[in-house]
Formats: structure tokens, C-alpha cells, sequence
């Protein structure tokens, strides 16, 4: 099969998976093993191109024209590729933990829900692989209009409400500023594809765009990218945790947001380039923005008791990592941005997946609820302790490396106060995250009773009585397993990060500039 | 053109054209402020005859110039295309007035009056 | 031999066979005729374009009378476009028709309606292929007064009162026009627009101090505004648009005022060149800022709107704002938008406006609150409408994202040597704003018909029958065609763009 074929099953594939799980729609066992097998088949393909793409090759592929003399083509570079495994990969065991949650839920319209999620995949797939900012751009917003439906899956005024946030947020900013950021690069450098280097700086060194022009795009780009959730334009990324849990974790965690933050790491390296990053000093604001968010958003993480909600506002200063080391510009610093996208994915599904168990098994929402629960969920609170380890970045865990790569990037820069900000914000991350592994292994169980005051108020699809049978053991099998399987993958990584590394950084198009 | 108009014949040798303006802005000050739709009919009805005047007077050349039909020992001769396309623009007149009126009737089967502002307030009532 | 002919065949075919259609009254027998008439008159406007883009533009004297004496008939790159866009939608909304007619309009007056659809399809087709200003008064003439009766012919009593307004609205600007005309003929005694054109080059130069030319070019130019409905000329058209029965509606708002849009680009481009209109005359900065003023306001005032037909009227105010943007800029790159977008919105607004018959077919109001849930009991119309409301907003893939694209790049354009900023920055970030007012106003139909449970008049709503979705689908279908393939229509705006601005040096 040649690499042209494999990246057009890449990204038909899902769309197909999706018209079957329409299909299939009455007879879910069916339609759930379709969805599983096709989804590993994905993931296999983007697997068997990682190979050649890590030692250089870069697969091409041209569709239809967009505008004339920009197509919609395609072509995997390492970061891409990176990214494209996280989302193929993670897809995989969120499609199994989502059977085992809607079913144990009763959900309504499952069959619309599961339809919507491959449609998401090909997005995250398609904006991985995309040659140019218009692909991108493509990509970028079918991905808002298919979660849209997942995130208001409830159907109730709290779930419009937050669609409404959601899809004002994402397309207003993507139509606003990005597409216009978009014509206006094409106006000044007439070109928009991704070149190793960037393809601003030739336009600012004949004088087509000035140093104010270049920062104001730079913050154009930034904001128009609003899945990345800087702060302010953050608010759509708490206000998406009304949606089920499976599409909290995979896309709130993974596809949705790791679009954006991956989105403004490509623009940084590949159309603005490090050389006029650093000539201009045109993303020294968008550091100390980014820096800032890391800082406040753990600040506001700490004070949520709901438990999606600390792990949003935790998601919302993680991404700012990833924004922070773009706007860093040097090869460290952009390394370990890439890699803090592989590693806090990994962590966060893991955090977001135990977080739907619990539900499921307890329907506790908030994190006072949780003291003592060790005993009873040991495995999903076990995955949670591992998963908060890799988002703070403790040895054992992935995420060490990606923050050490970040810290090296900022003394690259000779930004130190940036350093001082990661530290803090390591620290600010342990104290939001610790505590609630420690309580659930160590402090004395809430009664029951009391749970199940709470339980009334948070619960809607469930009656008292599958709540009694419930209480007192672990979530269903398929939404234990899941966390598990992450959490180890997250002690991998740690392992393995010399070798993301050096994918990477033995890119002469990452590093060069 | 090229003979020189005192301030005087400017006034008054343009005649035609002050005729045609006053024509024009009663018919138009007709359609805008009369709510009854046949007084507007009217003042749309001025409106364009002004502009009829307008083109047939532009056409006529003075001095020697005659009808244009053909005699002996004449050279000169009014312009006769603005009046045929006049007759155009009169058979297009008649055809929006009619068509005018043939609403009205309409309107005054259905809403029982032809008065704008009554028409309005019938629209409001559910 | 036929080819030499076809200019004018054009015109006759559709004029003949309206009266014969009175005389062969029978409704079914008059409905294929008129729609075998139009699908004839759309064959021949593909063969003109096609010999267009072959051998230049293409002239036919009427009655062998050599212009400037004689009416000429003048087909060159632009008019050639408008015809197939014009044609084109009347052929296929009239195939769509019959079934929203039967439902729509009692069986004593459809006779009538058929003729009436001709006349006005007539009379747009004369408008772009004349090349006499004189003629051009009389096919709008024709064409806006079988307009007017079409729209009286609506269900609600308001129709006729809409329609008298839009008789009263049209006319005015008509015989502003006339004056317009009239004025010009009397400054350069000629009425062919090509001779117009070199007569008036004495008087449109530098030194334009004639005021006779600078009141006709007033004239002309408000007049034709108020005939495509620019801000703030535009009252006439929501209230037309809106009682009109929905075939008539979907084939106006396809065509009416885009053929209006080509009579401004011709007296502009062709006839009073843009050295006079835009820079001695400052029409440039005047519908740019009316333009702007008129996609948010509009735009706004969509939001706003209860009912579905409503809510595309004030849009499709907004959508001419953009095409008038994109003329205003006097460049090859803003008309190419223009005229691209023309077409364009065309098919989306057409599509639009028919998927909206479709609903206007099973349903008793098009009220947004009487639309709950419609997408689960029409899926296959509601899909097309949701399709076509992307194209209006402009995503990637629909041609509405097309034309826009165009649109904002040439805005951008101007102005990049001196890197200064100017009004037409501003515009271009406006243009972007205005689509986020877009997506809102699709996105409360999208959230009323997918997203809420269905009422009880919405439960007993079937599917539209498959003779009104198929040419829905075909409008539909094309927006997404020209989206990932859109080389054909722009090549053919670029050459209807070079046709006009090429004209002017």
C-alpha cells in the first residue's frame, strides 16, 4: 500500500466508520465492534507511516482545491505524526471505556454520540497531516461542528448553555482572527504552506509586513487558535465539561484542545520560523501571556470542587505550556512542547478517565467526596495517583521530561522568570492534584449516607436503586481497564521519551531555522 | 453652448427644465407623503410624465429647425428620437399604472380600505 | 447559422412562447412548455458562454440596423456569465416549481404564474445581453412589472401590499434611471453603450466639470442602487421576499438583483469608466461605507427574525453588501470577487430559498418556533438548508468560502506597497465579523430543527416529495462542487472581470 493510499484511508476510514455506526445504529453490539476494530485499524495505519516518517520520508497527498492554487493536501511531518498516534492511539481505548460508561448510564441517543466521535478523529487526523494553513484551517473547524453535538448530549439548558459558550468561543475566534491571520499571510508572503524555517521572514525582510505587523499577527494567530484556551479566551473549555465523560477526556483532553496548541506549534515553527520569532521579539508578549495563564489557571484549578472542573482549569494551564513553549522559540523549548502534547495527553485521559468511573460507580462529583474511596475503586484511584504524577512530573513519569525540555527552553531564551513560572506551577500542580489520591488512599470514608445526599442532587440518568447496587466496588470493567492501560502507557513514556526525543529533535526542520 | 446666457436667460431660456423639476418633485413628494395608495398612483404618474417632458423638450431644436417630415428647402430638422422613445416609456407608464390599480383593487377586496396607515394597523391585529 | 442567431434567440424564444402560453391555457400543458422553454433558453446561454470563451465577444445588430444606429445585442465575457446564472436558476426553479405552485397558488391563476415566470426571465436575460441603454429601461421594465404581479400572487394578504410597495419602490427607481438615461442622451446624442463610452470620454476626463454628466451619473447610479436593494434602499425586499410565493421568491433572490448588480458594473466599468465613477466621482468610498454598513446591519436585524423567509431576505441584503464591496474596490481582484460571489450566492440563496419552499410545502407557518424538531421529520430538506447556511456563512468547502476568501484578499491587497493601513483593512476584518453574525443567524434554524423535540404540527410534516428535493439537492450539491472545485467559476469571473475592467484602457 502506498503512503498516498494509507494517509486517504487515514482520513476516510473514521468518516466510513461513522456511516456504519449510523447504520448499525439498532443493534449496538454490532455497531460498538465496528467501531473498535475499524478505530485499531486506524490506528495501525497511522502506526505503519510513523515508521518511515520518523526516518525522514515525508508522505504526500493532494484532494481538491479550496481556493484555486490551494489544495487540500497533506503531508506528515514528525510533530504531525506525533500527534496523529496520540489521537489514532488514544481513540482506540476511549471508544472502549465510552461502551462501558453510556451503557452503565443508559444514555439516551448513543448511536448519534458514537457517530459524532470517528467524524472528531478525522479532523484531529486531517489538521495533523495538513500541508498548508487552509488545510488546517479545514480541519480546525469541522472539528468544532462535530463535538458540538457531543457536548450538548444531554439536551438540557445546561448542556445548550455550554454548547452555546462552546461553539460561540471556537468559531467566533476561528472566523475572526485565524482566517483573517490566514489572508493575511497569504497577502504578504503569497504562500501558505509549511516550510522548515518559516515563510514570514522573507516578507519582513523586504518590507511587506512590520515588526508591529509581525506581533500583531503573532497575536492573531494566538487568540484565532481558540482551542489552545488562552486565557481569556478560556471560558468554553469548563463550560464543555457538561458533556459525558468519554468526550471530556478524549476530545477536552486530547483531540479538541491538542488541535489548538498543536495548531499555534506548527505556525510558530513552520510560518513564522524561529530566526524572525527571535529578530522581532514578536512572541516576547505572547511568553509572559502564556506564563501568566499557566500561573492563574492552576490558581483557579485549586479552587474547584467539582472535579472536571479542577481537571479543565488544569487542562487550561497545561495548554498554556504548550503555547508558552511555542512562543519560546528555540529548539529545546519546541521540543519539549511537542513532547508536552504526547505527555499531558496521556495523563489527562488517564485523570478524566477515573473520573468518569468514579461516577459511574459512585456519582460523586466533587472532590470533597472522594476521602477514602482508595478502598473501595484501589485500581481506578491507583491510575488517578499515576496520571497526577505525570501532569506534575515526577520520575517515574513522562511528564518530567517535557517540562525539563520546556525549562531548558526558557534558559535558552534567557527568559528566567518564565523558569521561576514552570516551577510554581509544578508546585501549584501538586497541590491540586495530590490531595485527592492521598485523601482517597488515607483519610476515613464519607458514610453513606451523606454520598448519597450528594448523589441526588448530581444525578440524572440514574435511579436510587442501580445506585445501592452499584456502591461498594469498582466501575464496570471497560471503564476500569481503560485508566489502567493510560496510566501505564504514561510510566512507558518516561521510558521512552529518548526516543520521542530524538524523533524529533533529529529533525533538521524543527531545529533549523 | 457656445453663445454666452446672460443670468437672466438662464432662468428663463431654461424653462422647460424648471417646469420639469417642479413636476418632478410634486409627483415625488405625492408618493412619499399621501398614505391613500390611489394619490400615490397620482404622484407616480406625475413623477414620470415629468421625465417624459423632460426628453421631448431636449429633442426640439430651435430656430429655423422644423417637425421632422420632409419639405422642400428645409435642412434642419427637430431631433425625433426622444419622442419615440417616449412613446416607449408611455406604453411602459400605462402598463405600471394599470397594474397599480388592478393591486388597489386587490388590496381593497382583502383589507377593505386603501389607506396605508389603516393597512398597517390591520396587519398588527392578529 | 444557428450560432449567429443566438443572441437574439435568446430573447425571442422566452418572449414568443409567453403569449402562446395564454392562449394554450391548460395548466399542466402551459407548465411544460414554460419549463422546456427555459431549459432551451439555459442550452443556448451555455453555448454563448462557451462561444465567448472561444472567440471573444460576440455582437448582433437587430434588424441588420448597424450600431450605434441600431439596437445591438453585445455578449462579451461578464454578460455571457450573468446569462448562464440567470437562466441557469430560472431553468432549474421552475423544474422544482410545480408542486410548490399546486399548493401555493389557486389553479385559475397558474396559467398566469407560468407566463408571468417567462416574461420576467425574459426581461432579466434582456437587461444583461443588450448593448442599448434605452433597451436596457425597457427589459426592466418587463421584467420588474410581471415582478410585481408575481409577488402579489402570494398566499397572505400581504403580498399584495408588497408587491404595490416594491410597483411604487421599483418604479421610482426606474424612471431614475430613465432620467439618468435621458440626460446622458442628451449630453452625447447616443445610446449604444459602446459608442456611450468613447462620446463620453470628453466630458468624464480630468477636467469633468460638465454638470449634465455628473447629474446622470447621480441619477443612474441611485436608481440601480435601489433596484439591487443596497442599504439603506433596500426596504422594498424584505416584505417581497418574505409573502412571495416560495418558488418565486427562490428565483428572485437567485437572480433579480444580481442582473441589477451587472446594469451597476456596466454603467460604471463600461460606460462612465472608474477613473470617472471612483476617483473624480467618490462612489468608491460611498458603497464601501454603505456596503459595511449594510452586511452588519442587516446581518444584525437577521438575527432578529421570526420567520425563516424573513431571515434569508435580510441576509440576502448582507450578501449584496458583499458583492457591492467587492465592486467598489475598481480592481481586477475586487470585481473578480464580485462577480464570483454573484454567482456564488446565486446558488446558495437559490438553494436556500428552495430547501425553505420545501419546509413552506409540509408546514402551516415558517415561524422558527414552528420549526422544532423539523429535522427529524424532514431530514433531507433540513440537511440542505443546514448545507446551504454554511456556504452563506462562508466554511471551507462551500463556494461561500470561496467568493469570501476573494474578497477579504483583495481587500487586504490594496495598499500593501506603502504598508499603509487603510479603510479597506478595516473592511476586510468587518467582512469576517459580519460572517460570525451569519453563522449565528443559520445557527438558530440548525438548533431549532435538530436540537429541540418536535411540536405537534412538526410530527404530522413528511418528507418533501422527490421532484422538489432533487433540484434542491442539484443547487445544493453544486455550492459543495464549486467549494472543493472551484477553478471553473473563478476562471469564468476572472474573464467576466478582465471583460469589463479590460474594456476600460
Amino acid at each position: 500500500m502506498s503512503a498516498e493510499t494509507r494517509i486517504l484511508l487515514l482520513l476516510v476510514l473514521p468518516l466510513l466508520t461513522s456511516g456504519l455506526i449510523v447504520l448499525f445504529g439498532r443493534r449496538p453490539n454490532l455497531r460498538e465492534a465496528v467501531h473498535l476494530s475499524l478505530g485499531s485499524v486506524v490506528f495501525g495505519i497511522a502506526a505503519s507511516l510513523a515508521g518511515p516518517v520518523f526516518h525522514g520520508l515525508r508522505p504526500e497527498l493532494q484532494l481538491g482545491e479550496l481556493v484555486p492554487g490551494f489544495a487540500i493536501s497533506f503531508r506528515f511531518e514528525p510533530l504531525g505524526m506525533l500527534f496523529a498516534l496520540v489521537a489514532s492511539g488514544l481513540w482506540v481505548v476511549t471508544t472502549a471505556y465510552a461502551m462501558g460508561y453510556m451503557r452503565a448510564h443508559h444514555e439516551a441517543n448513543q448511536t448519534r454520540f458514537f457517530a459524532c466521535f470517528p467524524i472528531a478523529i478525522c479532523a484531529a487526523l486531517g489538521a495533523a497531516g495538513a500541508a498548508n494553513l487552509l488545510t488546517l484551517f479545514l480541519f480546525y473547524e469541522l472539528m468544532t461542528l462535530s463535538t458540538f453535538p457531543l457536548v450538548t448530549h444531554h439536551g438540557d439548558e445546561a448542556a445548550q448553555q455550554g454548547g452555546r459558550t462552546y461553539l460561540t468561543y471556537l468559531l467566533g475566534s476561528s472566523i475572526m482572527f485565524f482566517l483573517l491571520a490566514i489572508a493575511w499571510t497569504w497577502q504578504v508572503s503569497g504562500r501558505l504552506d509549511f516550510v522548515a524555517g518559516g515563510i514570514l521572514s522573507s516578507a519582513f525582510h523586504e518590507g511587506r509586513i512590520s515588526r508591529g505587523g509581525v506581533t500583531l499577527l503573532v497575536g492573531l494567530y494566538a487568540y484565532g487558535v481558540g482551542k489552545a484556551a488562552l486565557m481569556p479566551l478560556h471560558r468554553w473549555l469548563p463550560a464543555a465539561m457538561v458533556a459525558p465523560t468519554p468526550v471530556s477526556a478524549l476530545l477536552h483532553a486530547v483531540a479538541v484542545v491538542k488541535v489548538g496548541v498543536f495548531t499555534i506549534l506548527k505556525i510558530m515553527i513552520y510560518t513564522f520560523g524561529a530566526s524572525l520569532l527571535n529578530e522581532t521579539g514578536a512572541s516576547l508578549w505572547l511568553m509572559y501571556v502564556a506564563g501568566a495563564s499557566v500561573l492563574l489557571a492552576s490558581w483557579v484549578a485549586m479552587h474547584q470542587d467539582n472535579l472536571k472542573a479542577r481537571l479543565a482549569y488544569s487542562t487550561v494551564s497545561q495548554l498554556a505550556y504548550i503555547t508558552l513553549g511555542a512562543a519560546l522559540a528555540t529548539p529545546a523549548a519546541w521540543v519539549g512542547a511537542a513532547m508536552h502534547i504526547a505527555m499531558h495527553a496521556v495523563g489527562k485521559i488517564t485523570l478524566f478517565f477515573c473520573a468518569g468511573a468514579i461516577y459511574v460507580a459512585t456519582h460523586r462529583t466533587q472532590v470533597s467526596q472522594l476521602r477514602g474511596l482508595g478502598r473501595q475503586m484501589p485500581w481506578t484511584m491507583a491510575a488517578f495517583l499515576l496520571g497526577s504524577l505525570s501532569i506534575i512530573g515526577v520520575p517515574p513519569c513522562g511528564g518530567l521530561w517535557s517540562k525539563w525540555m520546556l525549562a531548558t527552553g526558557a534558559v535558552e531564551a534567557h527568559q528566567y522568570p518564565l523558569m521561576a513560572v514552570l516551577m510554581i506551577s509544578s508546585l501549584l500542580n501538586i497541590a491540586y492534584l495530590l490531595p485527592i489520591p492521598i485523601a482517597a488512599f488515607f483519610a476515613a470514608p464519607e458514610d453513606a449516607a451523606d454520598s448519597h445526599g450528594h448523589a441526588s442532587h448530581d444525578s440524572v440518568h440514574q435511579d436510587a436503586q442501580q445506585h445501592g447496587e452499584q456502591h461498594g466496588g469498582e466501575a464496570p470493567l471497560l471503564c476500569v481497564v481503560p485508566p489502567c492501560l493510560t496510566a501505564i502507557g504514561g510510566l512507558l513514556l518516561f521510558f521512552l521519551a529518548d526516543k520521542v526525543f530524538h524523533v524529533l529533535s533529529n529533525l533538521p526542520d524543527v531545529i533549523s531555522n | 453652448m457656445t453663445m454666452p446666457l446672460g443670468q437672466f436667460e438662464s432662468v428663463l431660456g431654461l424653462y422647460n427644465y424648471w417646469v420639469v423639476i417642479f413636476l418632478m418633485m410634486t409627483g415625488f413628494y405625492v408618493v412619499m407623503a399621501r398614505p391613500n395608495l390611489i394619490q400615490k398612483v397620482v404622484g407616480l404618474n406625475i413623477f414620470q410624465i415629468s421625465v417624459f417632458l423632460l426628453y421631448l423638450t431636449m429633442g426640439k431644436v430651435r430656430g429655423a429647425a422644423t417637425a421632422p417630415i420632409l419639405l422642400p428647402g428645409r435642412t434642419e430638422y427637430s431631433n425625433p428620437l426622444p419622442s419615440v422613445l417616449m412613446l416607449t416609456a408611455i406604453v411602459v407608464g400605462v402598463a405600471t399604472t394599470s397594474l397599480a390599480l388592478a393591486l388597489i383593487v386587490r388590496i381593497r377586496e382583502t383589507y377593505g380600505t386603501i389607506e396605508d396607515d389603516e393597512i398597517v394597523a390591520k396587519d398588527k391585529q392578529p | 447559422m444557428i450560432d449567429a442567431h443566438l443572441p437574439v434567440l435568446q430573447i425571442v424564444i422566452p418572449l414568443l412562447t409567453s403569449p402562446l402560453c395564454i392562449l394554450v391555457r391548460a395548466n399542466r400543458r402551459v407548465m411544460a412548455l414554460v419549463i422546456a422553454t427555459c431549459w432551451l433558453v439555459f442550452a443556448m446561454s451555455c453555448r454563448l458562454l462557451y462561444l465567448v470563451s472561444q472567440q471573444g465577444a460576440i455582437t448582433y445588430q437587430l434588424g441588420g440596423w448597424p450600431a450605434p444606429w441600431g439596437i445591438e445585442y453585445r455578449v462579451d465575457g461578464l454578460s455571457a456569465l450573468i446569462l448562464l446564472i440567470v437562466s441557469g436558476m430560472g431553468a432549474i426553479v421552475i423544474t422544482y416549481a410545480p408542486t410548490s405552485v399546486d399548493r401555493e397558488i389557486p389553479v385559475e391563476q397558474q396559467t398566469l404564474f407560468y407566463t408571468l415566470y417567462l416574461l420576467s426571465l425574459t426581461g432579466l436575460l434582456g437587461i444583461v445581453i443588450t448593448g442599448d441603454l434605452f433597451n436596457l429601461f425597457v427589459f426592466l421594465e418587463i421584467s420588474s412589472l410581471s415582478t410585481y404581479a408575481l409577488i402579489s400572487l402570494g398566499k397572505h394578504r400581504r403580498a399584495l401590499v408588497a408587491a404595490f410597495q416594491y410597483l411604487v419602490m421599483g418604479t421610482i427607481g426606474a424612471t431614475f434611471i430613465l432620467i439618468g438615461i435621458g440626460l446622458t442622451y442628451q449630453i452625447t446624442g447616443g445610446l449604444n453603450m459602446a459608442d456611450l463610452a468613447s462620446l463620453l470620454t470628453q466630458y468624464t476626463g480630468d477636467h469633468a466639470t460638465n454638470r449634465t454628466v455628473l447629474v446622470a451619473f447621480a441619477f443612474l447610479s441611485v436608481g440601480i442602487s435601489l433596484k439591487m436593494a443596497v442599504f439603506p434602499l433596500h426596504q422594498w425586499l424584505p416584505n417581497a421576499y418574505t409573502f412571495a410565493p416560495s418558488v418565486v421568491t427562490a428565483f428572485l433572490a437567485a437572480t433579480a438583483t444580481k442582473v441589477s448588480v451587472y446594469v451597476l458594473l456596466r454603467v460604471t466599468y463600461t460606460i462612465f469608466k472608474p477613473h470617472f465613477a471612483f476617483e473624480l466621482m467618490p462612489l468608491d468610498v460611498e458603497l464601501m461605507g454603505l456596503a459595511l454598513i449594510g452586511i452588519l446591519w442587516s446581518s444584525t436585524a437577521a438575527i432578529f427574525q421570526q420567520n425563516l423567509k424573513r431571515l434569508l431576505a435580510f441576509s440576502s441584503i448582507a450578501q449584496i453588501g458583499y458583492i457591492v464591496l467587492g465592486l467598489s474596490l475598481a480592481s481586477v481582484g475586487g470585481v473578480t470577487a464580485s462577480v464570483l460571489h454573484i454567482f456564488n450566492h446565486a446558488l446558495i440563496k437559490g438553494g436556500l430559498f428552495m430547501a425553505t419552499g420545501c419546509l413552506a410545502l409540509r408546514l402551516p407557518s415558517l415561524d422558527l418556533k414552528h420549526l422544532h424538531g423539523i429535522g427529524r421529520r424532514m431530514p433531507w430538506t433540513a440537511t440542505a438548508w443546514a448545507i446551504g447556511g454554511l456556504g452563506l456563512i462562508g466554511v471551507p468547502l462551500t463556494s461561500g468560502f470561496v467568493s469570501k476568501w476573494y474578497l477579504i484578499v483583495s481587500l487586504l491587497g490594496t495598499g500593501t506597497e506603502t504598508n499603509e493601513w487603510r479603510l479597506d483593512h478595516l473592511a476586510a476584518v468587518l467582512v469576517i465579523g459580519a460572517s460570525l453574525l451569519a453563522a449565528i443567524y443559520v445557527w438558530r434554524f440548525v438548533d431549532v430543527a435538530f436540537f429541540r423535540e418536535p411540536t405537534a404540527e412538526v410530527e404530522a410534516a413528511t418528507e418533501a416529495p422527490l421532484r422538489m428535493l432533487l433540484p434542491t439537492y442539484f443547487v445544493i450539491g453544486l455550492t459543495l462542487v464549486f467549494g472543493v472545485w472551484p477553478t471553473l467559476p473563478t476562471q469564468l469571473a476572472a474573464q467576466a472581470a478582465s471583460a469589463v475592467i479590460g474594456s476600460t484602457h
